[in-house]
């Protein structure tokens, strides 16, 4: 097989090479990029074996997070986390509708950003990974074990949450931090105003080590200027968090130019273990808010949507030594803390050379009270007095940089379109490989944590053009794969993502594939409606209210055979899967609901509702391929008039359920 | 999804087979009663007493000759909850009777039944030919335990 694939890829580039030769074009054999003679070998694994790691990529505008193999780069799944899906009836079902209810009431879509697994003494540990929504602010955490949406939290005071939702190295805080500047409260004024008067908060979510639950523990009432990423401290630098800022000029109009004016932007660099004991010493007040926290519980299956009223604010006044500025050069956009927590690298995505600030020099700076004025109230450090030096003309639109575990840095450049590798410590570029097309982040399995696992890099682009069949005007956004163990980055692979693939985050297989839920044991299922046998199945009528109780296996309903509902009822279908057997899924749904199918897992229960217009006989039918007598499981409803005497009645072969 | 996949394509092969060898009667009764037949042929090779089946119990079970009853209330319960959407105790339903079995299958051959459907309709002789009688439609696999398979062959013996 290794000799087939051998002798394909030489004919692929000899073929690559003729083509060159006899057109003199270099586009087709240019866009290969860094590809060299065995990458299909090294992306190729075999019809039933598995691929070595995770990506996690985000779906972007999908609202979705997306679950990839690497090397391979196939899709397994789409979890569905702030928009509604209606594949697996997440956001249609009336158990999964809390999780997308907001302060706003009930939104079916968002833009996921940056996923982010939880961590454990500076490690990814494969229990939890969130990720951020810019446009209704909220932060999802979503299970590792059951690859499902567990908690969506809203973040109140916040506009465009886009700096988030990055993990600290014990999983103590998720962060959040706001986009755009807006009153703080919320308040009618004119937006010209806007300067002084608007804020950005920065929010820390904290999370319950044993159960995952997030709440907010603190909002940071910051100058209003626009947070665009930010990452934890680790090692020596755990209990810093820093934020990219841009718009410090506090523009509120055609911030395209009015945003660009000053030299230097800011990190923020936050202290948070001061601002804890700030806290515990009575520091910040809470304020009236409102905002929305909804959790799922698993053994009900289940979401319950809760409407929180305070959250605890705190002014940077109130905590005079945990909050420093760093000048960065213009318009920062990546915000990355190497892997030892020395090296704070800033991306100005508008100037020529890249910061790398020192977190030991910052100490000192901080202790000889190196400022360069201050702002709000703030101290802003000397820029020399923190840099540890310049990476000079890498690339043009510096944007992300994750790293090895060699000392290396690899930064996605958005206006040259390629990715550089390059050394911290000598600030010295050491590799460039093109990227097609407009790369946005970059993604190194265990790339925010202190132990990168750095065989493989995932770059993921904008803009595809020419790479792929074309489909209409839109076209699919890619990721591409890079092997980075060697010197050079090596090209191995493209493939298709879906949404904007905005930023990810990966892992090896083995953090996770063996803990993987199989199937939700029935004897478990505390779902109110759910039935634990078929003899349990039953069909309930409550004034206008019909309620099935039904239940499916292989390959039948129960009951199937439904009397009694009358035009102007709202129908409920309860649905428990009996089926305690891995991968046997059943899907129901009903002609004229006006909602999606169920899918429901093994030992699952769900509900979908359907309100009759019409009188006759209608019907039902699973619709995941179940068995060779998938066909076969369907059952009727009759539905008769307003009014009708037809008493409820349910069955299944003739017989009372269970009879 | 797969694994059913390639029972669907088992069952249809069977189907074609008997539709083949069957012969060229349009009648479906006829041809089920040709299905009762290349079903005994089979049968008669295999003394369903001594067939263990195939799966996680190798040897023989030995039942005790009192029946414990405090197993069997257990096995009830369970067998309610897991197998009652396809089995009803006397009459066929989605799958055969329980009411008799111990009479008709080996001890071993029923907990291995119950404990790997996949592997026994896939090798064992009279699975194979059950599943035929049956539509095709596949054992569940429930995911039991041996300790629950276990008592649930003791409630069988109570029927």
């Amino acid at each position: 097989m290794k000799i087939i694939i051998k002798t394909i890829s030489i004919l692929i580039i000899l073929v690559g090479t003729l083509s060159m030769m006899s057109c003199g074009a270099p586009t087709a054999s240019s866009n290969k990029g860094a590809i060299s003679g065995n990458a299909a070998e090294k992306v190729y694994v075999a019809p039933g074996e598995h691929d070595s790691h995770y990506a996690f990529i985000s779906g972007g505008f999908s609202g979705q997070l997306s679950v990839y193999g690497l090397p391979s780069g196939r899709l397994f799944r789409v979890i569905p986390v702030f928009s509604q899906d209606p594949e697996k009836g997440y956001g249609y079902s009336e158990e999964t509708k809390p999780m997308l209810m907001t302060s706003h009431g009930f939104v079916p879509w968002g833009d996921s950003h940056h996923p982010d697994i939880s961590q454990t003494n500076g490690s990814i540990d494969g229990r939890w990974i969130f990720i951020n929504e810019n446009n209704t602010p909220r932060v999802a955490r979503i299970s590792l074990k059951t690859f499902e949406t567990e908690e969506i939290i809203e973040i109140p005071n916040s506009a465009g949450n886009h700096s988030s939702s990055f993990v600290t190295e014990n999983s103590e805080y998720i962060v959040c931090g706001t986009r755009f500047a807006i009153p703080f409260p919320q308040r009618d004024m004119p937006i010209k105003d806007m300067k002084g008067e608007f804020k950005g908060a920065l929010t820390f979510l904290n999370v319950d080590q044993n159960t995952g639950n997030m709440d907010i523990a603190f909002q940071l009432r910051m100058p209003g200027f626009n947070y665009d990423l930010a990452h934890p401290g680790r090692g020596k630098s755990h209990g810093w968090f820093f934020f990219s800022t841009y718009n410090t000029e506090e523009a509120n109009t055609l911030l395209e130019v009015n945003a660009s004016q000053n030299d230097k932007d800011f990190i923020a660099a936050i202290n948070w273990q001061k601002i804890e004991e700030y806290i515990d010493r009575g520091a910040g007040k809470k304020m009236p808010a409102r905002y929305a926290h909804n959790i799922w519980d698993d053994n009900k299956h289940t979401a319950t949507s809760t409407m929180k009223r305070e959250v605890l604010v705190i002014d940077p006044s109130e905590v005079p030594d945990a909050i420093y500025f760093l000048p960065i050069a213009k318009s920062p956009h990546g915000c990355d803390v190497d892997p030892t927590g020395e090296y704070i690298i800033g991306s100005g995505k508008l100037s020529a050379s890249m910061t790398v600030h020192s977190f030991t020099k910052m100490l000192k700076a901080i202790e000889d009270k190196a400022f360069d004025g201050d702002a709000y109230g703030m101290p802003i450090l000397k820029f020399d007095a923190v840099n540890y030096g310049l990476l000079n003309q890498p690339g043009l639109g510096p944007l992300h940089t994750e790293f090895d575990t060699r000392g290396n840095g690899y930064t996605t450049f958005f206006i040259s379109s390629e990715v550089v590798k390059w050394n911290i410590e000598n600030l010295e570029v050491l590799d460039r490989q093109p990227v097609y097309y407009s790369v946005g982040h970059l993604m190194i399995p265990g790339g925010n944590s202190r132990t990168p696992d750095d065989k493989y890099l995932v770059a993921m682009n904008k803009i595809t053009k020419d790479r792929y069949l074309p489909t209409g005007p839109e076209v699919c956004q890619s990721a591409q794969l890079f092997d980075i163990s060697g010197d050079k980055m090596n090209l191995l692979l493209d493939f298709p993502t879906i949404g904007e693939p905005h930023y990810a985050a990966g892992c090896a297989a083995e953090l996770i594939k063996d803990k993987t839920t199989k199937i939700y044991r029935l004897e478990e299922n505390e779902h109110k409606y759910g039935v634990k046998s078929e003899s349990e199945s039953k069909v309930v009528r409550k004034g206008r209210e019909v309620h099935i109780y039904m239940t499916m296996i292989r390959s039948h309903f129960s009951p199937d055979n439904i009397e009694g509902v009358r035009v102007g009822d709202k129908v409920f279908f309860h649905v428990t899967n009996l089926e305690q057997d891995y991968d046997v899924p059943h899907g129901i749904s009903m002609i004229g609901a006006n909602t999606s199918e169920l899918l429901v897992m093994p030992g699952r229960t769900a509900t979908f509702t359907w309100e009759p217009k019409e009188v006759g006989i209608w019907p039902f039918y699973c619709t995941d391929f179940c068995s060779a007598l998938h066909q076969e499981m369907q059952g009727y409803v009759r539905v008769s008039p307003r009014g009708s005497n037809v008493p409820i009645s349910y069955t299944l072969d003739g017989d009372i359920p269970g009879e | 999804m797969i694994k059913l996949l390639i029972q669907y394509g088992i069952a249809l092969g069977a189907l074609t087979f008997f539709l083949a060898c069957g012969g060229n009667s349009d009648n479906p009764a006829s041809s089920s009663s040709k299905k009762t037949k290349a079903k005994s042929m089979v049968a008669q090779k295999i003394d369903p007493m001594k067939n263990l089946g195939v799966g996680p119990i190798k040897t023989a079970i030995v039942l005790e000759s009192e029946i414990n009853t405090e197993m069997a209330d257990e096995g009830k319960s369970i067998y309610k909850a897991k197998c009652s959407a396809c089995h009803k105790k006397d009459k066929k339903f989605i799958g055969p009777a329980p009411k008799g079995i111990l009479e008709r299958r080996h001890p071993t051959w029923i907990m291995n039944m119950i404990l790997d459907p996949e592997k026994m309709v896939k090798e064992d002789p009279i699975a194979k030919e059950l599943l035929m009688e049956f539509n095709g439609a596949p054992m569940a696999n429930q995911s039991l335990t041996e300790d629950e398979a276990r008592s649930i062959l003791e409630y069988f013996r109570t029927l």
